[in-house]
C-alpha cells in the first residue's frame, strides 16, 4: 500500500522526441488511477517509468514517499500486468502464479496457500497443472492478473489489460476487475485508450494527448466540465457535438439556429474575456425529441441522416444546413487521434442521442429540443473552456 | 493418374538421394568388418565375404585409439560448453542491449567464422608454443571457440530477436534480477536454439582435423581425426584400412546419439502462449 507521486516527470528520447512532458499526478494511497489517451499519448510510457522499466529523463516518482528513479523494478515492490499478459509459456499456470513468490524467497507453505487463495479468488483451480498454451484468452487474462497479486505488491500497474480481450469477455472482465480493486484496495494505475473503461473504473481519470496532461479529475467532472475541446471530444460516446458560434447582443448565432443566452453563460463570457467567436458544445444525450414531454428549451430541426439503434438507445445523425464546414484549426484542436471516439465534428453534423421510440426515419427532418444551460463554451483560438461561474 | 506420377518421380528422387548419402556410410561400414587381407583382395566388394570384430577390437587394443578417443571427447564438451554459454550470453546482450557498433557487430564476428582456417595455423602454432598451450587440451578449446562463437552467436541473436521482450520486463517486474530473469526465463525459452547450436559446434570440434593435426605432438591432446591419420597396419606391409573404418564407425556414433538425444527437444513453438494467440 503506497501512493504514488509524479513530480515534473519528463521522458525524452535519445532522438530528441519527448514522449511526456512535465507530468505531475498524485496518486492516493488505494486510488484507482486511470490514464487514457489516443494512442502516442505517452500513457504507456509513463507507466514504464512509475515500474522502473524506462529512465526518466527528469523529474521525480515517489513511491511511498522514497524516491525511486534508480530503483530497479523489482525493488519498487510493485506488479504489472501487460497487454499480452506475458505469461511464461514454459511453466504451468501454478508455477506463473509462484513465480513472484519464488523470487521473493517466500518459504514453500506460505507460497502453496498464497498460491491456492489466489487461484479460488480468481477461479484458476482447476487449471493450475496447465500451461499458458493450452488456456483461453480470458483465462490468461486471469492468471497475468493472479501473478500481479498473488504477493500482495504496494501497487498495482495495468497496460491495458483488457484489449486482448472480446467485447463481451472485456466487460465482464472490467466489473470483475473493479470488485477485485475494491477489496484489494491496493494503489492501481491502469492505461486504456478506451474512454468507456477509463469512465467506469477509475476513482480518478488523467486524459494525455501528446505527451502533456489535458485534464486530471473524476470521471464526472471530465464528462461535465472538460477543461478543452480535446477533452470534451474524448470523452463520451458519442462524441461531444462542437459547432462554432458567434455571440450577438443576447444571443448565440449557431448552426443550431439562435440560441438565447442564458445568465451564466453571459458572466462567463464577460469574464473570459472571449472574443466574438466560440465553440459550443452539446452532449448528444442532452438532445431529445421536441414532441415529448414540455416545451421548454431550445428547438431545432434538422433532416436525419443516419439512424443507428442499440436497442436500449437510438443515435441519430442529422445534418445542419445552416452548418458551415470547420476550420482546420478547429479540427486540430478536437481531432483525438482515434478512430473509435465518434463522429468528427465538422461544423454540420449532429449527433443526438433518443430515446429508442421517437419517431425518426432516415431522410426526413425532426424536431429536437435541448436546454440551453446544457451547452458548454470553449475559447476557439486555445480550445480551452470557458468557465462558469 | 498425374498425382500418382508425381509420387512415384518424387519417391525415385528420395531414394536416389539416400543411396548418394548413405553409400559411403556403409562402404566404411562394410570396410571396418573386413579382415585386412580381404581388404587387400576384394576391398571394393559391398558385402564382407567373412565377418569379423577384428579392427575394432584391435583399435581398442591400443592407448593410441582409446585416448585419442578421451580427448575428443573431452575437447568437444568443453568447447561445446564454454562456446554456447558465452555465446547465449552474448546474443542476448546484443539483441538487448543499445550500443554504438550493434549493427557491425554480428557482421565482423561472422567474418571471423569466415576466415580461412589454413591461413592461422602457423601462426597459431608460434603463438601456442610461444605461451605454452601446444599440444594441450587447452591449446585446441581456444580455437575451436573462437570458431564456434561467431556462429552461436548468429544462430542465437537471430532467435532472442524473435523473443517477446515483455516476457523479460514481466520477470523484472516479478522481482526478478536481470540475471534471475535470463537464467529463469529467457534461456529455458531460447532451449532450441541453444540446443541447435550445441550440436553444431560439438559437431565442428569433434571432426575437426586441421588444428587438430596442426595443434598437438603426441597423445596428450590428439583427437581421433588426427589420431587415425598416424594408424599404421599391424606390419609394415600391411595398410591400416580395416582399422580407420573401425575408428570412423566409432566417432561417428557418439554424433549421431547426440542428434538423436537432443532433437526431440528442438521443439517449434515452444513459446506457444506466451503472449495473445
Amino acid at each position: 500500500m503506497a501512493e504514488i507521486v509524479l513530480d515534473g516527470v519528463t521522458k525524452r528520447y535519445p532522438d530528441g522526441t519527448v514522449a511526456v512532458h512535465e507530468l505531475d499526478l498524485e496518486i492516493a494511497d488505494g486510488e484507482f488511477v486511470i490514464l487514457v489517451g489516443p494512442s502516442g499519448c505517452g500513457k504507456t510510457t509513463t507507466l514504464n517509468m512509475i515500474a522502473g522499466l524506462e529512465d526518466i529523463t527528469q523529474g521525480v516518482v515517489r513511491i511511498g514517499g522514497a524516491v525511486v528513479n534508480d530503483m530497479g523494478p523489482k525493488d519498487r515492490d510493485i506488479a504489472m500486468v501487460f497487454q499480452d499478459y506475458a505469461l511464461y509459456p514454459h511453466m504451468t499456470v501454478r508455477e506463473n502464479l509462484a513465480f513472484p513468490l519464488k523470487m521473493a524467497r517466500t518459504p514453500a507453505d506460505v507460497l502453496r496457500r498464497k498460491v491456492a487463495d489466489v487461484a479460488d479468488t480468481l477461479g484458476l483451480a482447476g487449471m493450475l497443472d496447465r500451461k499458458p498454451a493450452q488456456l483461453s484468452g480470458g483465462q490468461r487474462q486471469r492468471v497475468a492478473m493472479g501473478r500481479a497479486i498473488v504477493r500482495d505488491p504496494r501497487a498495482f500497474l495495468m497496460d491495458e489489460p483488457l484489449s486482448n480481450l472480446d467485447a463481451r469477455l472485456r466487460l465482464e472482465m472490467r466489473t470483475q476487475l473493479s470488485r477485485l480493486q475494491k477489496r484489494l484496495d491496493t494503489t492501481t494505475v491502469y492505461v486504456t485508450h478506451d474512454q468507456t473503461e477509463a469512465m467506469t473504473l477509475g476513482d480518478r481519470v488523467a486524459l494525455l494527448r501528446a505527451g502533456y496532461v489535458q485534464q486530471v479529475g473524476t470521471p464526472r467532472e471530465l464528462y461535465d466540465r472538460p477543461a478543452n475541446l480535446f477533452v470534451a471530444g474524448f470523452i463520451g460516446a458519442p462524441a461531444m457535438n462542437l459547432l462554432p458560434a458567434t455571440v450577438e447582443d443576447d444571443r448565440l448565432r449557431t448552426p443550431l439556429g439562435p440560441v438565447p443566452l442564458i445568465a451564466a453563460h453571459r458572466r462567463a463570457l464577460a469574464a473570459h474575456d472571449a472574443g466574438r467567436e466560440v465553440v459550443v458544445g452539446l452532449r448528444p444525450e442532452a438532445l431529445e425529441h421536441a414532441g415529448a414531454g414540455n416545451d421548454t428549451g431550445v428547438t431545432v430541426t434538422a433532416a436525419v441522416d443516419i439512424i443507428e439503434s442499440t436497442g436500449a438507445d437510438m443515435y441519430a445523425y442529422l445534418f445542419l444546413e445552416d452548418g458551415e464546414p470547420a476550420a482546420s484549426a478547429f479540427m486540430e484542436l478536437t481531432a483525438t487521434d482515434d478512430a473509435g471516439s465518434g463522429g468528427s465534428p465538422d461544423g454540420r453534423q449532429l449527433v443526438a442521442r433518443l430515446d429508442p421510440d421517437t419517431p425518426a426515419r432516415e431522410g426526413e427532418p425532426i424536431e429536437l429540443r435541448f436546454d440551453p444551460r446544457k451547452l458548454h463554451l470553449f475559447d476557439p483560438r486555445t480550445g480551452i473552456r470557458i468557465p462558469m461561474p | 493418374m498425374r498425382a500418382a506420377r508425381r509420387t512415384v518421380g518424387w519417391s525415385a528422387a528420395n531414394v536416389l538421394v539416400l543411396l548418394w548419402t548413405l553409400f559411403p556410410v556403409w562402404w566404411i561400414l562394410a570396410l571396418s568388418f573386413k579382415s585386412p587381407a580381404e581388404i587387400g583382395t576384394d576391398g571394393g566388394r559391398l558385402w564382407p565375404r567373412h565377418w569379423t570384430l577384428g579392427n575394432y577390437a584391435g583399435i581398442f587394443r591400443t592407448s593410441e585409439f582409446l585416448h585419442a578417443l578421451l580427448n575428443s571427447i573431452g575437447i568437444a564438451l568443453i568447447a561445446t560448453a564454454i562456446a554456447v554459454s558465452l555465446a547465449t550470453m552474448a546474443a542476448y546482450a546484443i539483441t538487448r542491449l543499445r550500443f554504438p557498433g550493434k549493427r557491425w557487430f554480428i557482421g565482423l564476428s561472422l567474418l571471423v567464422a569466415m576466415f580461412p582456417q589454413i591461413s592461422l595455423v602457423s601462426p597459431l602454432f608460434d603463438i601456442e608454443r610461444g605461451i605454452g598451450i601446444f599440444n594441450t587440451w587447452v591449446g585446441l578449446i581456444v580455437p575451436y571457440m573462437t570458431f564456434s562463437l561467431p556462429l552461436g552467436i548468429y544462430i542465437l541473436s537471430a532467435f532472442f530477436r524473435e523473443m517477446p521482450w515483455e516476457l523479460e520486463k514481466a520477470a523484472q517486474m516479478d522481482g526478478a534480477t536481470p540475471f534471475q530473469a535470463f537464467i529463469r526465463v529467457i534461456a529455458p525459452l531460447a532451449m532450441p536454439a541453444i540446443v541447435t547450436t550445441a550440436i553444431l559446434v560439438f559437431i565442428f570440434c569433434w571432426n575437426d582435423f586441421l588444428f587438430a593435426i596442426s595443434l598437438t605432438s603426441t597423445q596428450r591432446a590428439r583427437t581421433v581425426p588426427a589420431a587415425i591419420a598416424f594408424f599404421t597396419g599391424s606390419s609394415q606391409f600391411q595398410q591400416p584400412i580395416g582399422s580407420i573404418a573401425a575408428a570412423a564407425v566409432v566417432i561417428t556414433i557418439p554424433v549421431v546419439l547426440f542428434v538423436l538425444l537432443f532433437q526431440r527437444r528442438i521443439i517449434s513453438g515452444l513459446t506457444a502462449g506466451a503472449v495473445k494467440g
